[in-house]
């Protein structure tokens, strides 16, 4: 690794969460060393589209590149490609890179998550997961190999991804057979609300459902030599043909390079409200979990909204020590040509109240509302009326950062659980 | 200071509308229009708000030199 020229700002992992806390530093005016780990050997890119555009052959994977290394020399990042850290000491404030043992002021874990396997998937051919540029090369070539004609999709996994995954690859004319484990496809945080809509539309478009079950055998055959995918055998006995397996059942966060830190690592990095996971230590993105001061519970939000905001509010924290206003989770999907959108969290408990158009016509904005507030806000192929009902909510989000009362002081989560 | 936006990479998410409605509207997918490319000088902070909200980076600033 090249030296870098003292210890300044390092940013460990180099997507969408890393690259837009490195911008970040910089439009608040942060002007010292500023170093960008990534292990995968590729620039900076965008992870959304690899299960719709890039699936769906409508992109190259080019197209998905967020910043080229002219435009981060500009912005003064070292950025060292297939580059892991491996190690933190919190006393010392390094992190091992590479073998190296570099000294940081401050320290940003970006690292997200992995991709879950299914069991017993080692060494057969045919089986993917969608969470890296590699990944979904991969799959484009299986999906690819058949020559032209459709060939046999199975999708483990009913949730966001899942139901992407089916959309784009069936969109593409293959045959898809959708495999969930809960009873009712599981959409993100729409608390079941949209369940039913959702089997609807991808029965429509042709895709089989196979739900409440699970996967128990991997099926395969001998082809040139490897053992290569042919069908998955499903808890109730039912066999499921398959010349390719696509694996979304849900992600690990990357923690294990700050094992033996004293931070709290059991589900992702355990952060305060505001992203401090230790003195000068925070977490951005799918692996941070942040503290949410509304409900008092830490948890890790896997949305790019919610990355983006989380690096600004950390940058601006860094450079300024100022606070940000909580951040409210937003996301967004497309199946089947269908734009839903999501604000905050749909409540389970609570009943759906359309605020406009017609969910039989698949065009509406509908909420769960506790004591005349909404708690989320669905808006199903009308996004601007979407937006319109969203900016009532978030009149104090939307505005800038909170005033900064105190400088932060470090979290009291994480004093707890520190070594010191 | 120059706004352009890139429909082809929208994603309809709605987050420059959101914080900066005077610049950038939607249309009926959801898709980003652009109410003016050269904003006032007192738009400035909010169009870098926007540009950095979005989540498919679809808005490019070209600040003046």
């Amino acid at each position: 690794m090249n030296k870098t020229s003292g210890a300044g700002v390092v940013i460990v992992g180099a997507s969408l969460a890393g690259l837009t806390t490195a911008e970040g530093l910089r439009s608040e005016g942060y002007a010292g060393p500023l170093t960008l780990v990534g292990e995968e050997d590729r620039m900076p890119y965008n992870r959304p589209p690899l299960s719709k555009q890039v699936l769906a052959g409508t992109w190259g994977i080019d197209q998905t590149t967020m910043s080229e290394a002219d435009q981060l020399e500009r912005l003064g990042v070292q950025h060292l490609r297939a580059h892991r850290a491996t190690a933190v000491d919190v006393a010392a404030r390094t992190v091992t890179v590479g073998g190296v043992a570099e000294p940081f002021e401050h320290l940003v874990a970006a690292t997200g998550v992995t991709a879950r396997r299914l069991l017993n998937s080692h060494g057969v051919r045919g089986i993917h997961s969608l969470r890296t540029a590699d990944d979904a090369l991969a799959l484009q070539q299986d999906l690819g190999d058949a020559g032209q004609v459709a060939v046999q999709v199975a999708v483990v996994g009913a949730g966001v991804l899942g139901c992407e995954i089916a959309s784009a690859v069936r969109s593409a004319g293959h045959h898809v057979t959708l495999i969930g484990r809960s009873a009712k496809a599981r959409f993100g945080q729409t608390g079941g609300h949209l369940s039913a809509m959702i089997a609807e539309l991808l029965r429509e478009n042709g895709v089989r459902m196979r739900v409440g079950v699970d996967v128990d055998e991997i099926e395969s055959r001998d082809a040139d030599g490897h053992k290569t995918v042919s069908a998955l055998r499903l808890s109730d006995g039912s066999v499921v043909p398959a010349d390719v397996v696509v694996v979304a059942i849900g992600c690990s966060p990357a923690v294990d390079w700050l094992a033996g830190t004293g931070i709290d690592i059991s589900d992702g990095v355990l952060c305060d409200a505001n992203g401090v996971a230790a003195p000068n230590i925070y977490a951005v993105g799918d692996v941070a979990r942040w503290l949410d001061p509304v409900t008092g519970e830490a948890r890790r939000v896997e949305h790019q909204a919610t990355a983006i905001e989380q690096a600004h509010a950390v940058a601006r924290l860094i450079v300024t020590g100022e606070r940000t206003a909580p951040i409210v989770p937003l996301f967004w999907s497309e199946l089947f040509g269908n734009r839903i959108l999501v604000h905050g969290r749909l409540d389970p408990n609570l009943p759906l109240t359309v605020l406009a158009g017609d969910p039989a016509e698949r065009r509406f904005v509908a909420a769960t509302i506790l004591r005349g507030q909404p708690t989320g806000l669905v808006g199903w192929n009308m996004p601007r009326e979407f937006r319109q009902e969203r900016a009532r909510l978030v009149q104090h989000v939307v505005q800038q950062p909170v005033e900064a009362t105190e400088a932060v002081k470090g979290s009291e989560i994480v004093k707890e659980g520190m070594v010191a | 200071m120059k706004i352009s936006a890139d429909t082809a990479t929208c994603i309809g998410a709605g987050q420059c509308a959101l914080v900066a409605g005077d610049l950038f509207d939607q249309d009926d997918d959801g898709i980003v229009v652009l109410l003016g490319d050269e904003p006032a000088e007192s738009q400035y902070v909010i169009a870098r708000r926007a540009a950095s909200l979005c989540p498919a980076r679809a808005i490019t600033i070209t600040e003046s030199a």
